[in-house]
């Protein structure tokens, strides 16, 4: 299972890195009429964003142990032109001083902006945000298909404690820091594309500014949500043989009849353990952006990666780097998780009768709990000594 | 619905203490990218 996930994981990095217009093979290029310098079909094949190798340039940095002495040309330079010199800046292979301070400083060209420029205008926005509308289309065609599901029956009109007011507490600061991070983190990722044509350059400002404030300082709500739920829930959240037969029947969606659930059913535990494990890596690699170059991940998580799976994933990445991959791999996480919460919603809202009140009051209908949690509502009227409150 | 209230202004106060807290503890985003002597704040 494990290796499984961190392939996945590798898939998805690896795509993030290989852009496909890179894969195409050139031919050797002669450099002998420019002493081993680029060439113009170099300058073109870079300007096409075909693959090169660099190696040429990257690795031709001077030779110090062939120092000419100190009265011959390049003697005082220690064997290194001003060529050698910016070819090293441009591959960052010197360790430069610097005047202020800050481990990024040092880095004096990094291209790497382009490309991870690139893929958050586009096929970041266009996939995340095309995926974000089609879960809702889906989510109104299932409504008009399924309709709402209803209690079989009709309400009891008794109810039992399905939340106590801590869980509720602790569901409602996850979820309500969780929206005012999606909506923030959309207009700041999208905001330049979609808002600016029609608010204009002023409006939007200060609305991005707004946004980058809350998006920053929510967040902390949002991983003591994570905490505290995962605290009270983790332990009815293990998946057992139960879940399996939920899963068989479809969880009574399209079927008269409802499966067996204790506290939490099989799609209920599938949305904990995505937050969970979402909730994780989009907390780390926030906090990551939050502390700019403090907490560089993907370098160590690349490595690891690469000795498991014997891939080629970059190591050795830039300041820069760690913070372009954690900016997508942010994006990447949040927009699965809020395909995932919307589909949360609707079920616990408009898709089923009776849902929203096991966090609104804490308190829902004994039919309700009895057609879908019947072994939780067991266990509960068995504490109680039969005969649940009303 | 009291709870979600409460919860949805939990999460503002925490928003608005997490600058100041971070600052007491030293670390604020104009201090990383500059030194003492050039920095305006």
């Amino acid at each position: 299972m494990n290796k499984r996930l961190l392939g996945a994981a590798a898939l998805v990095l690896a795509s993030l890195i290989f852009n496909p217009a890179w894969a195409q093979e050139g031919p050797e290029v002669d450099r002998t009429a420019t002493g081993g310098a680029q060439t113009l079909e170099d300058i073109m094949r870079r300007q096409e964003q075909q693959k090169l190798d660099d190696s040429f340039r990257s690795e031709n940095l001077g030779n110090p142990e062939k120092a000419a002495p100190i009265t011959e040309q390049l003697g005082t330079r220690g064997g290194v032109s001003n060529a050698d010199t910016w070819r090293a800046i441009r591959y960052n292979q010197i360790d430069p001083t610097v005047q202020s301070p800050g481990p990024a400083n040092g880095v004096m060209i990094q291209d790497g902006g382009i490309s991870w420029y690139k893929l958050r205008e586009g096929p970041i926005i266009t996939w995340g945000g095309g995926a974000l509308l089609g879960i809702i289309v889906l989510l109104v065609v299932f409504y008009f298909v399924r309709g709402k599901i209803m209690i079989d029956g009709g309400p009891a009109g008794t109810t039992i404690e399905r939340f106590k007011a801590i869980e509720r507490f602790g569901h409602w600061l996850l979820a309500g820091s969780f929206i005012a991070l999606g909506v923030t983190g959309l207009l700041t990722l999208m905001g330049r594309s979609f808002l600016i044509p029609v608010i204009g350059h002023d409006a939007f400002s200060t609305l991005a500014v707004g946004s980058k404030w809350l998006h920053n300082n929510i967040a902390w709500a949002f991983m003591l949500g994570l905490v505290m739920t995962f605290v009270m829930w983790v332990a009815h959240n293990i998946p057992d043989k139960l879940d399996w037969q939920w899963i068989k029947a479809g969880g009574g969606i399209f079927t008269k009849g409802h499966p067996s659930a204790r506290k939490f059913n099989a799609g209920q535990k599938v949305v904990f353990w995505t937050v969970m494990l979402l909730g994780v890596s989009v907390s780390l690699s926030g906090l990551s952006l939050l502390f700019p170059f403090q907490m560089p991940l993907f370098g160590d998580t690349f490595g690891v990666i690469n000795s498991i799976l014997g891939t080629g994933l970059p190591t050795e990445l830039t300041p820069h780097e760690e913070m372009q991959y954690a900016n997508i791999w942010h994006s990447i996480v949040a927009f699965v998780m809020m395909l995932a919460i919307i589909a949360h919603i609707y079920i616990g809202t408009i898709g089923m009768e009776g849902a929203f009140d096991a966090m609104g009051s804490g308190q829902v209908d004994l039919e309700w709990a009895r057609q879908h949690h019947d072994l939780w509502v067991e266990e509960e009227e068995a504490k109680q000594g039969k005969g649940g409150s009303s | 619905m009291k709870v979600m209230i409460s919860a949805f202004v939990a999460a503002l106060i925490i928003a608005s203490l997490a600058p100041v807290v971070l600052n007491q503890f030293g670390w604020s985003s104009a201090e990383q990218g500059s030194s003492e002597s050039v920095r305006l704040d």
